[in-house]
């Protein structure tokens, strides 16, 4: 079956290298670098989400998603001027063997681009604690899954926070991409977190109670575009798993939304879409928020995720602030700040965290 | 009868861990009754370059959902997906995208 020819701007002067998996359309390698950046400057003017002279912490992991981010932003940044200051911030959680070699990538990055980088440990903001020592421990409670993902995602999203506020950034972006907000939706719907689903399909936080604003400019781009849109650069980034990933539900729900896509390629797309268009019932909006009585974050709940977390883990019963209670942790103001439906212990609590 | 082909198989994105690291391998796929297609490619990869955890990578007859397929290097979705008829030195890559991020 010969390649059909460019349906792009070229005018089909060179055969096309994919098909995109929202129109359909098939275009060549330059035709579709060029458009791919276009609309994440069009997602970044349309929400005006970095005004020129930002101070702009990207969240890199070395992975294939805040690569492209990376150098996007520094590409679009010196052809149309944006005035952006980019700083790599990069979060060490203590996986031995994983997150060395993923460090690696992003020290490479960060020489190649010259552009700043820093990196914040969990060991040296959180105590001591290690991802790896967490997970040792949440494995000494029988019978229970560890729930890894759902502690690091608490704690990188704080870290990344952290990393940002030291090198004096003024937004945070982060890589996620359309698969990304997808699985979310669907992993909040099968949750019954309503909670969630009522405050996702934004493109970010703008940044309330002294923390950063964040967004997530590839948040329309699916993976099969960022990947090979890395490819077609030549861009080198880090792709192996992180050893706790295979046991987290996020993977069940991208093993659907991949079979969906191959009966339907624009599914991811069209499920951040539903999202964003769902209307929630006043009950299933989340309390206003207010702040963490140890930590000044914002939070909905006297003491905040993290915080919660590393309470639970110091008490030596680390599933405390996740499941359906939270009972027992240090939570003076507990009782203003439920409301009815959260006292329930309904499904609004069970996924009270999300996996990143 | 067709003839051998000699073709490059490549992996990337993490897919190469399913197979012992190694990214490049160049084959030669042996003269048969019918003509070598990527349907065919891939039950002989199964058997002769996988090295561990075959679900990962073939799912059915084709490729797992979530790993592109690069045929000379444009997307397998423009020329016929498994029907697509190997030429000699043609070269197809595998790319995981479920890996990281």
């Amino acid at each position: 079956m010969p390649v059909p020819r460019c349906s792009g701007p070229c005018g089909g002067v060179r055969p096309a290298a994919l098909r995109r998996p929202r129109t359909g359309g098939a275009v060549c390698r330059s035709c579709f670098c060029n458009a791919f950046e276009a609309e994440v400057l069009s997602t970044l003017q349309t929400g005006r989400l970095l005004p020129p002279g930002a101070v702009v912490a990207v969240g890199a992991s070395g992975g294939k998603d805040s690569t492209v981010l990376a150098h996007v932003l520094r590409a679009l940044d010196a052809r149309h001027g944006l005035a952006l200051d980019l700083h790599l911030v990069a979060v060490d959680e203590g996986i031995g063997g994983y997150r060395d070699a993923a460090l690696a990538a992003v020290r490479r990055q960060a020489g190649r681009w010259r552009l700043p980088l820093t990196v914040v440990a969990y060991a040296d903001l959180f105590g001591g604690w290690t991802m790896d020592e967490v997970a040792r421990r949440a494995a000494q409670e029988p019978g229970r899954a560890r729930a890894c993902c759902t502690f690091c995602g608490v704690l990188r999203r704080r870290a990344l926070e952290e990393g940002a506020q030291r090198v004096g950034a003024t937004h945070i972006v982060t890589g996620h991409n359309a698969d990304d907000m997808a699985e979310t939706v669907l992993m909040n719907f099968l949750r019954g977190d309503s909670g969630r689903l009522a405050r996702g399909g934004t493109l970010g936080s703008p940044g309330e109670g002294g923390a950063l604003p964040r967004c997530r400019p590839l948040q329309f781009a699916s993976q099969k575009e960022i990947v090979l849109y890395a490819h077609f650069q030549e861009l080198d980034y880090f792709s192996e798993e992180c050893v706790y990933a295979p046991e987290a539900f996020r993977g069940h729900v991208r093993d659907l939304l991949k079979a969906l896509e191959a009966a339907r390629p624009s599914v991811v797309l069209d499920l951040v879409h539903s999202a964003e268009r769902l209307a929630l019932a006043p009950a299933a909006r989340p309390p206003p928020p207010g702040a963490c009585t140890r930590c000044g974050a914002l939070s909905s709940r006297s003491l905040c995720q993290a915080c919660a977390l590393l309470d639970g883990l110091n008490r030596g019963r680390p599933r405390l602030a996740i499941g359906k209670g939270r009972k027992g942790l240090g939570e003076e103001g507990e009782k203003q700040s439920c409301t009815s439906k959260d006292s329930s212990g309904g499904p609004s609590r069970a996924g009270a965290i999300q996996a990143f | 009868m067709a003839a051998p082909v000699s073709v490059q198989v490549e992996f990337g994105g993490g897919a190469e861990l399913l197979f012992d690291g190694v990214k490049k391998h160049q084959v030669t796929l042996p003269g048969q009754e019918e003509p070598w297609d990527i349907r065919n490619l891939l039950i002989w990869i199964k058997k002769n370059l996988l090295k561990e955890r075959p679900e990962l990578f073939i799912q059915g007859d084709s490729v797992r959902p979530g790993i592109l397929v690069l045929i000379n290097d444009a997307d397998w979705e423009l020329q016929g997906e498994l029907d697509y008829q190997l030429q000699d030195q043609d070269s197809i890559l595998f790319i995981s995208t479920l890996h990281g991020g």
